[in-house]
C-alpha cells in the first residue's frame, strides 16, 4: 500500500485506510495487460450509498464516473444497472455474491458518500471479488471538497484499475495542451491543463501569442512551453499553482523551442537554433547553466530523457530525413534507431523505460507508433492524415496525441489509443486541442 | 494576417493618408517612406503605393516579398535567386529599411522540426542577401515553423505556397 502513502501527502485529498490490511489476493479475479485481444471483465458498480441528505447526487455522479473511467480503458465492462438483481442500500451490509455471480459480475464495487454539511464529501467504497466471493484488497476512504467530486471518482476508479491488473492507473492525472480556436490561417492558441478525460478545462494563458508544445514537469507542479510572445519563440516555465510564468534564460535573439524535464525536474533538454543549425543542449533550470549535447550541422530536435535520465532520444536529418537517435546524457556519439520508411520525428520515452514512442510519416499518412528502445519491434498504432506528437500515460500503457483533420475546415483534437494499438477514442474538449503532456498521477 | 501588423499598419497608414489628402500629392509630401523620389517625374504616382519605388507595397508587390521552396528543402531556387537578387538591390537602394525574414513550413511536418525547417529557409534567403551586399545588421531571421499559413487547403498547391521565406520590411526600428 505504498499508494496509499502518495495519497496521504497529496493536500487535497485526506485518505485513510477502513479495514485492517488484507493479505494480498492471488484469486481469478485479474486481468493481466499483454499485448494478445482482451476479453473485458465485466463488473458491477451499483449507485453509491448517499449517507447524508445531501451527498445523493454526488453518490451516483461518483459511481457513474467510476464506470466510465473503466470502461474506458477497453479493460473492463459494465453490466448495466437495470440487470442487477441486488440493491445495495446500505455500505456495511454483506454482499449477496450469487445474485452478482447470476449476472455474470466478475467484480462488484460497492461504496458510499457522505458530506459533512461544510462542503467536504468523503467516499469509501470496497472491490468484490463475486465467483472467489471475497474482497479484493481492503476498503479505502478519500475525502476532497465537493468541487473535487471527480477526483474522488478517478481515485476509487485507480484502486481498482489497479486491484485487478496488477498496475498503477491513470484516472487521477492531468494533461496541459494547446487550446485552439480558428481557421487554420488565423487560429489562437491558448496553453490549458484538463483533467486526464477532458473535465474541468482550465486556461493558463492569453490568446495573444504563439503558444506551442507544453510539457508537463515530473510532479505536474510547472509547465515547460515555447510562446512566441517576445517576438521569436523563447522556452518560458510556468508555475501551475500560481500561474505565473518566467522566460528561460536561453540565449538573447536566438529562437529556442522544444522543451522536455529531466525525470528529477531540475533539467530540461531544449532546441536553440542558429542561423541554419538547431541543436540540443541541456539546462539547470536553477542556475540556468547550459550544455550543449549534440553539434551536428543538421537539425537535431525533440529531445526527451530515458526515464532513468541517464539517455536522451531525439530526432535528427543529419541522414538526410529525419530519423531518431540514443545518445547518453553525458555525451557520444549517437546511436540511430529507427530504419523504417518514412520519416520519425518527437520521440518520446515510455515512463516504464520499455518504448520509445514517436511520430511517422510515410506516404502522406502520419502515425503515432512505438518501438523498442535499440529500435526493434516498431508498431504503428494509428494512421490519418496528421497524427503528431504522442505523450504517456504516467503508467505506459495508453498515449495520447494531437489528431488535425484535413482540408481549409481542419481543426485538431485529441485522441487517445492503447499501447497495444487498441481503443482509440477522441478525448472531449471544449475547443480545438492539440499538443498533449500528461502529467503524473496525482 | 496578425503575422504583419507593423507593415500593415504602415501601409495602412500610407494609404489613408493618400485617399484623404489627395491635395497634397504635389506639396512633395511623401510621408514616411518618401526618399524624394521626383515627384515631377511621376505624375500620377501615389506616395507609399506599389507605384512609389520606395514603398514597403511596392517591395511586397512589385519586387516580391516571398520565395517558396520545395518539400523539407531549403535550397534557393533560380526563380528564388532572382527574386532575391531584386530584394537585395531594393534594400541597399533604400538603406533605411530592415528586414525581418520569416520562414515556414507546410502542414505536413511535426512541429518542431517545422520550426527548426523554417529557421532553415530563413536562414538560406539572409545568407543569400548577405552575399549580395546587404549588411547583415539590417537583416534578422525568424521562424514560425507551421504555424502561420497563408493558405489553408490540404493541397500541394496550398503547400507550396506556405513553404516559404518572406522579407518583412520596416523602417528605421528593429522589433
Amino acid at each position: 500500500m505504498t499508494r496509499l502513502l502518495a495519497f496521504i501527502l497529496a493536500p487535497a485529498l485526506a485518505v485513510a485506510g477502513m479495514a485492517a490490511p488484507a493479505l494480498a489476493q492471488n484469486g481469478p479475479l485479474r486481468i493481466e495487460i499483454t499485448e494478445g485481444v482482451i476479453e473485458p471483465l465485466p463488473f458491477a458498480v451499483p449507485d453509491f450509498v448517499a449517507e447524508s441528505g445531501d451527498a445523493g447526487q454526488y453518490a451516483q455522479q461518483i459511481s457513474r464516473l467510476i464506470a466510465e473511467d473503466l470502461t474506458g480503458t477497453g479493460l473492463f465492462r459494465e453490466i448495466p444497472r437495470d440487470a442487477h438483481i441486488s440493491r445495495v442500500s446500505n455500505f456495511s451490509s454483506p454482499v449477496q455474491f450469487s445474485d452478482w455471480k447470476a449476472i455474470n459480475a466478475q467484480a462488484l464495487i460497492t461504496g458510499a458518500v457522505s458530506s459533512d454539511g461544510a462542503g467536504r464529501l468523503t467516499a469509501k467504497f470496497r472491490v468484490w471479488d463475486v465467483f472467489a466471493g471475497s474482497e479484493l484488497g481492503q476498503g479505502m476512504q478519500f475525502s476532497a471538497t465537493a468541487d473535487g467530486w471527480r477526483r474522488l471518482a478517478h481515485k476509487v476508479a485507480d484502486q481498482v484499475y489497479s486491484r485487478i491488473t496488477g498496475e498503477s492507473g491513470y484516472f487521477d492525472s492531468r494533461v496541459v495542451f494547446v487550446s485552439e480556436t480558428g481557421p487554420k490561417d488565423e487560429r489562437a492558441k491558448r496553453l490549458a491543463v484538463m483533467d486526464y478525460d477532458g473535465a474541468n478545462v482550465q486556461f493558463l494563458t492569453s490568446s495573444n501569442s504563439i503558444v506551442i508544445a507544453p510539457r508537463f514537469s515530473p510532479n505536474g507542479d510547472r509547465v515547460l512551453y515555447t510562446s512566441y510572445e517576445t517576438g521569436e519563440p523563447r522556452i518560458h516555465v510556468l508555475d501551475v499553482g500560481s500561474v505565473q510564468s518566467r522566460i528561460l534564460p536561453t540565449s538573447d535573439g536566438v529562437m529556442s523551442f522544444a522543451p522536455r524535464f529531466s525525470p528529477d525536474g531540475s533539467q530540461l533538454l531544449y532546441s536553440m537554433t542558429r542561423g541554419s543549425n538547431t541543436d540540443i543542449y541541456a539546462m539547470d533550470i536553477n542556475s540556468g547553466q547550459t550544455r550543449q549535447l549534440t553539434t551536428a550541422p543538421s537539425i537535431e530536435t525533440g529531445a526527451s530523457f530515458s526515464p532513468d535520465g541517464s539517455r536522451i532520444v531525439f530526432e535528427s536529418d543529419r541522414s538526410g530525413s529525419q530519423q531518431l537517435y540514443v545518445m547518453p546524457v553525458s555525451g557520444g556519439e549517437p546511436t540511430r534507431i529507427s530504419f523504417g520508411q518514412g520519416r520519425y520525428g518527437t520521440p518520446v520515452w515510455s515512463p516504464r523505460g520499455d518504448l520509445i514512442a514517436f511520430t511517422k510519416q510515410n506516404a502522406g499518412r502520419f502515425h503515432i507508433g512505438v518501438m523498442r528502445t535499440d529500435g526493434s519491434e516498431e508498431r504503428l498504432l494509428t494512421a490519418s492524415f496528421l497524427d503528431e506528437g504522442p505523450t504517456w500515460a504516467p503508467n505506459g500503457r495508453v498515449l495520447m496525441f494531437a489528431r488535425e483533420t484535413q482540408g481549409a475546415t481542419g481543426s485538431s483534437s485529441l485522441y487517445t489509443v492503447d499501447v497495444s494499438g487498441r481503443n482509440l477514442k477522441r478525448v472531449r474538449t471544449p475547443d480545438g486541442a492539440s499538443d498533449p503532456s500528461w502529467g503524473p498521477l496525482q | 494576417m496578425t503575422y504583419l501588423p507593423k507593415v500593415m499598419m504602415l501601409v495602412a497608414g500610407l494609404g489613408l493618408a493618400a485617399c484623404t489628402n489627395p491635395d497634397r500629392f504635389n506639396e512633395g509630401a511623401y510621408g514616411a517612406g518618401g526618399a524624394g523620389y521626383g515627384a515631377g517625374a511621376n505624375g500620377g504616382m501615389v506616395p507609399g503605393s506599389a507605384n512609389d519605388p520606395t514603398s514597403s507595397a511596392y517591395f511586397n508587390q512589385a519586387i516580391g516579398d516571398r520565395v517558396l521552396f520545395s518539400v523539407d528543402q531549403s535550397t534557393l531556387s533560380p526563380q528564388a535567386q532572382a527574386t532575391l537578387d531584386a530584394q537585395a538591390q531594393w534594400l541597399m537602394t533604400n538603406s533605411d529599411y530592415l528586414a525581418v525574414i520569416e520562414g515556414h513550413a507546410d502542414e505536413q511536418g511535426t512541429r518542431e522540426y517545422n520550426i527548426a525547417l523554417g529557421a532553415r529557409r530563413a536562414n538560406a534567403v539572409m545568407e543569400y542577401l548577405i552575399s549580395k551586399g546587404v549588411a547583415s545588421s539590417r537583416l534578422r531571421q525568424i521562424s514560425y515553423g507551421k504555424e502561420r499559413p497563408v493558405e489553408i487547403c490540404s493541397e500541394e498547391a496550398c503547400y507550396a505556397k506556405n513553404r516559404r521565406a518572406v522579407t518583412v520590411i520596416s523602417m528605421g526600428m528593429t522589433s
